[in-house]
């Protein structure tokens, strides 16, 4: 078998090879699962692997052979643990869905099948997709493969990690607040959560669902562009689910105008991740772009705004989970006390803080003055982004404030939840959003820069990556 | 706020806390409950939340499942005679 770097390989090149008979999905496939026996112990990226990840690499090395193949077939395909896959454990990361075997395929892994990716196994994530590091999943924190003392990011830290280290050409992750594109900046990827209602949100396990999307991990904006491709889709099983129509003319990329928020930038912000933008800013420019200050007063309130609406419809989603149909069941007294003892040793602590802080924020008395203004508080900033769009192409900003950070150093949940100012905005106001690595700080990590598109403009990202990166 | 909210609300949401979670649950909710309040005096228009929700309607027909009964009956925590098994109610 030739020697295959697959932390080089791009979802492109070996597309290229493999249609030139020059690599199988076998060897690509079997370089994936040789990285993840010598890596994954310690970086505990992956909760299983498919005993079948080899059996679909065959079948798509027929389909290659037969002339059948398409860009993704036999291409090592890593999931997060919250997409179902027929016949398949999904966890969700948490304790409560520990034994859970999904009875059919989402709709993003329907059309990954039959494209002919092959799903190489699933993804550690924070329980229910809820934290920044991958400290909250049921089953241990996933490590940064760049380095071992700091978090991948998350709450997609898992498939994030899983590309980065060769283990998968690329990878699916989830995106409620920014857990594609805060794991994607630790890890130096592209990561990218499209617009609201392109990709269909059946079969993920849900969270917050005016707000979740799924999205591609990939190492360059064009196979990130592959695997949305391919996700994108209407689908009857999801009634928010569109139908996709680039609206902007992708074609001049380096001749759009780029708006920089820049009071927003002002707090918070670690100097060299801010140093670091603004080179990037100044890159852009001699490419063509034009820079413009704006000003968007209703984004400070985003993070607020997300953290009263994303709890709210945790609570009610996850009041499912009460050991009935699915899921982990402890016997109590009496019915109600069956779901508490459930609920209480199947959920982590924080999904029990969300889910206690949502029933707070839904409750009498206190509905209008949370709830129901922060919706109107997200129209306001759905509105600012709307008009801001009739002037520039894109918002910028760094995706994160910092970078990776080390394990337990974000004890606080406001700190923690502080690693998601720049991205919750994108959700609130369903636009797709794209990071991508922007250059390394001092200690060598990466940084990330994050652009926000008008809707449908999502093609518009990925060619943005492409032309920074040239 | 105080513990006896935080009790409360555990009680709605059917889960149990701890003594020591009760105390961090209450510490944390009055550090996210801070940092969300700001929101109280943004000036919006004041109108009527839209949330984004409008009916999307099909047409009610029989089509073929793809579900498998099977291994949706095997995720039920107790099963008789393929029947969901739940502890008495009244």
């Amino acid at each position: 078998m030739q020697k295959i770097d697959v932390k080089d390989l791009t979802i492109e090149k070996a597309y290229e090879m493999m249609k030139d008979r020059k690599l199988t999905s076998v060897d690509l496939v079997s370089a994936c699962l040789q990285n993840i026996k010598e890596k994954n112990e310690e970086l505990n990226v992956f909760l299983e692997i498919f005993d079948d990840a080899l059996d679909q690499a065959k079948v798509a090395d027929e389909m290659i052979k037969a002339g059948k193949g398409t860009k993704l077939t036999g291409i090592p395909i890593a999931i997060k643990d919250n997409i179902l896959i027929t016949g398949k454990k999904n966890s969700s990361g948490s304790k409560m869905l520990e034994n859970y075997v999904a009875s059919y395929d989402a709709f993003v892994i329907k059309k990954l099948k039959e494209a002919g990716a092959v799903l190489i196994g699933r993804t550690n994530m924070d329980e229910f997709a809820m934290g920044s590091s991958t400290e909250n999943s049921a089953y241990g924190p996933v490590k940064n493969p760049l380095d071992v003392s700091r978090v991948p990011g998350g709450s997609s830290g898992g498939s994030a990690a899983a590309v980065v280290s060769g283990m998968a050409l690329a990878s699916l992750g989830s995106d409620t607040g920014g857990s594609i594109r805060q794991p994607a900046s630790f890890c130096g990827l592209v990561g990218m959560k499209p617009t609201y209602g392109t990709v269909s949100r059946s079969g993920i396990t849900a969270m917050s669902s005016s707000l979740d999307q799924i999205g591609p991990f990939a190492k360059t904006g064009e196979d990130a562009k592959i695997i949305f491709d391919c996700i994108a889709g209407k689908d009857e099983m999801d009634s928010t689910s569109i139908e996709f129509s680039p609206t902007l003319d992708i074609g001049e990329a380096n001749k759009k105008v780029i708006g920089i928020p820049r009071d927003f930038l002002k707090e918070g912000v670690d100097p060299e991740v801010l140093q670091n933008f603004e080179d990037t800013i100044k890159k852009l420019e001699k490419k063509g772009y034009k820079i413009k200050n704006i000003e968007m007063p209703h984004l400070k309130y985003s993070l607020p705004v997300y953290y009263i609406i994303m709890p709210a419809e945790v609570s009610t989603n996850l009041s499912r989970l009460d050991g009935v149909r699915y899921g982990l069941r402890e016997e109590g007294k009496d019915v109600f006390d069956s779901y508490k003892k459930s609920r209480s040793s199947g959920f982590g602590i924080e999904t029990r803080r969300r889910i206690i802080l949502g029933t707070y924020v839904l409750s009498h008395g206190y509905y209008d003055a949370y709830y129901n203004k922060a919706w109107k508080v997200r129209r306001a900033i759905m509105k600012e982004y709307e008009d801001i769009f009739k002037d520039v192409d894109f918002v910028v900003t760094p995706t994160t404030p910092t970078t990776a950070f080390k394990f337990g150093e974000k004890k606080d949940p406001v700190q923690m939840y502080l690693s998601d100012i720049f991205t919750v905005s994108a959700n609130l106001a369903g636009l797709p959003a794209i990071s991508f690595p922007s250059g390394l700080d001092s200690s060598l990590l990466p940084i990330g820069i994050q652009f926000t598109g008008p809707l449908f403009s999502d093609l518009s990202l990925f060619d943005v990556e492409k032309d920074l990166r040239e | 706020m105080d513990i006896k909210d935080v009790e409360k609300l555990a009680e709605l949401a059917k889960i149990e806390l701890k003594e020591e979670e009760k105390e961090t649950v209450l510490k944390d909710m009055e550090g996210i409950l801070e940092y969300v309040k700001v929101i109280e005096n943004v000036e919006v228009p004041d109108v009527e939340p839209v949330y984004n929700q409008k009916n999307v309607w099909r047409e009610d027909e029989i089509k073929s499942s793809v579900f498998s009964n099977d291994l949706i009956i095997k995720q039920f925590g107790d099963a008789q005679d393929g029947f969901l098994k739940v502890k008495k109610i009244l």
